[in-house]
């Protein structure tokens, strides 16, 4: 008789509703490389990563588990039935956590202010400690968040980013310091929360966020604060936090303007109800190009950390169904009433949107990304520079804002802002090689767009804008 | 789909719940899985074997498992899911319960406050997004269908 495998009710829809296998192999991994091979959708269910069985997935010989044999080596004979068990455990929840959560002498100390306050008092502070936050971004937003969380005592802080600390940081992302530019940032932060406060555990998550692991890292979170500065981002954090059923502190700044806002569905609205769909790319743009006043994230992004800290403690109104606008130059504070919408794609009544998509499709940005300019409408600094040696005649235009201009600029090149160009575009040649340029690249490429459209055959785009060309050709020109 | 259950099974069901309080019960539903939902014609307590924390948790030993299944299969019954209790807790699944749920299976949950149970509810996972559903929970005068159809 040939070796059988027996499959649980809930894996059988991989095997086409067969609730028993035959397999081939002189030992069990043999057995479900063979069950594997006839099923191959059964594999992500029986093999986490790095190839190693799950352990929910419990395997047995006859009647023996095989854990209790020699695992995956044991060897068969033949004629024996393997049967997929799977483990089955849960539990009332967790919430004597708190219960259980105790402070020491030292943390009593350290939070001796929240602890007089009936509002927090020792029971509130367990429920801080016993909480768990994960801060989506450690920029400008984050670096109050983070360090105001772990300073009020969040039992577990997690930490997602994947960039180095830039000298164009630290004009806003307190995180960081001088001593700091070059590491990578979740290091430094690691560091210096550490620091504020050894009782809290800092969880670091050195990746991209993206539709394949947003699931998974924010699921290990009670409540998840969004810090990024792009749209693709913004989308998959509300699109995840609603398929968990997450609440999602949300922020966002630029120059002088800030917002906040609670998205829960469905105890209230989600970014969607509010945005159904993201500005065209270009439209709006980043603090990159846009800046930034320096404390605006700081007021933000404690605005977030105290809404984060209110919903632990599940005291006062969060700003739940309600949009917080905050103006530094007028230093106005206003709020909007958010309803959730009741034909949203993801937290409506029929939602169309059941899992993660693909978030830079959604929101343009593949179109407009400095790559998709084919290879002949660029010229790299490098090369432009070989030929301006070589003594060709280029027309350099720079597209950038009068202010960047002060900063900077390329020898005798001529001045139209991006926003002026339609308008003074007659003062340009249509016979020259002109060479468009901008901060790094994004904005030249769609004035490029524009001028080739206007028929200008000759013009060319900077890659990488007067940044590379400080990079590869003249380090004296400075970095912004 | 919906869980059928006769009222008979569920009183038991409630009673093993009540008698293990303040610790946690559990056990298992069998039956078979038709159009009409899954109806279950027979309950298998199970031991908790969770002595390290039995009052919020509750694991079934896999060899249990395999024995309630190979039995099962022998009758033509299936399992349909699991029963268990939540002491002093509301029957809403936790994320413990969650993290270690599969898909297809009903998870019904009896919160007993003080001692009393209260009224049950059943979950089963979306597997998609890996979180629960409740689902119908449709209580039967008789035994909703015959052990084996």
């Amino acid at each position: 008789m040939p070796t059988r495998i027996l499959i649980p009710t809930p894996l059988r829809p991989y095997t086409k509703q067969k609730d028993a296998v035959v397999v081939s192999g002189a030992t069990v991994g043999d057995a479900l490389r063979s069950l594997i091979e006839q099923h191959p959708d059964l594999g992500r269910h029986l093999y986490g990563e790095g190839g190693r069985l799950r352990s929910f997935v419990n395997l047995f010989v006859g009647d023996t588990d095989i854990r209790s044999l020699d695992g995956e080596a044991t060897p068969l004979t033949g004629d024996e039935t393997i049967t997929v068990v799977p483990s089955v455990a849960g539990g009332a929840p967790a919430r004597e956590a708190g219960d259980a959560t105790e402070l020491d002498a030292m943390e009593i100390a350290r939070y001796s202010r929240h602890l007089i306050m009936p509002e927090v008092g020792m029971e509130g502070q367990k429920k801080l400690k016993a909480a768990s936050v994960l801060c989506i971004g450690t920029g400008g937003l984050g670096s109050p968040l983070g360090l105001y969380l772990a300073a009020a005592g969040v039992g577990r802080i997690g930490l997602v980013d994947f960039d180095v600390v830039d000298f164009s940081n630290l004009q806003r992302q307190v995180l960081y310091g001088t001593s700091d530019v070059g590491r990578p940032k979740l290091d430094a932060a690691r560091d210096r929360l550490a620091d504020v406060n050894p009782h809290v555990a800092i969880e670091t998550h050195e990746t991209r966020l993206s539709s394949e692991n947003a699931l998974d890292i924010l699921r290990g979170y009670d409540i998840v604060v969004d810090g990024t500065d792009n749209f693709p981002t913004r989308y998959l954090v509300n699109d995840a936090c609603v398929l968990l059923g997450k609440p999602n502190v949300y922020g966002s700044i630029f120059r002088f303007e800030g917002q906040a806002s609670v998205f829960w569905a469905p105890k209230g609205p989600c970014y969607r109800c509010l945005y159904p769909e993201p500005p065209p790319p270009g439209l709006v743009p980043s603090c990159a190009e846009g800046g930034v006043l320096g404390i605006l994230p700081g007021i933000v992004g404690t605005i977030q950390a105290a809404e984060a800290i209110k919903l632990i403690l599940g005291n006062g109104t969060p700003l739940l169904g309600r949009l917080l606008l905050f103006d530094a130059l007028e230093m106005r504070f206003r709020e909007l009433k958010l309803r959730r919408d009741p034909a949203c794609p993801l937290c409506g009544a029929s939602p169309t949107i059941r899992s993660l998509i693909d978030y830079e499709e959604f929101c343009g940005v593949l179109a407009v990304a400095d790559p998709a300019l084919a290879a002949d409408l660029q010229v790299s600094p490098r090369d432009l520079k070989e030929r301006l040696d070589r003594g060709e005649r280029f027309i350099l235009l720079d597209v950038r804002t009068p202010q960047e201009r002060a900063i900077c600029h390329l020898g005798a090149s001529i001045h139209i802002p991006m926003d002026e160009i339609p308008a003074r575009v007659h003062e340009l040649d249509s016979r020259d090689d002109l060479v468009v340029y901008c901060k790094v690249g994004g904005r030249s490429a769609r004035v490029l767009e524009f001028l080739r459209g206007a028929g200008f055959q000759r013009a060319r785009n900077l890659r990488g804008g007067i940044d590379a060309w400080a990079r590869e050709v003249d380090p004296s020109v400075p970095r912004y | 789909m919906a869980l059928r259950l006769a009222r008979d099974l569920l009183e038991t069901i409630l009673a093993h719940a009540e008698r293990s309080y303040p610790e946690e019960c559990c056990g298992f539903l069998l039956g078979s899985a038709t159009e009409e939902g899954k109806c279950v014609s027979e309950i298998r307590a199970a031991g908790n074997r969770r002595d390290d924390s039995p009052r919020n948790r509750y694991s079934i030993a896999p060899e249990e498992f395999l024995v309630a299944e190979r039995e099962s299969r022998s009758r033509g019954l299936e399992i349909l899911g699991f029963y268990h209790s939540h002491p002093d807790h509301p029957a809403v699944p936790s994320e413990y319960d969650r993290e270690h749920a599969w898909a297809w299976y009903s998870y019904l949950i009896v919160p007993v406050s003080a001692g009393r149970a209260g009224a049950p509810r059943s979950y089963v996972l979306e597997e998609q997004i890996r979180s629960f559903e409740e689902e119908r929970l449709v209580e039967e005068e008789r035994k909703p269908c015959p052990p084996g159809s």
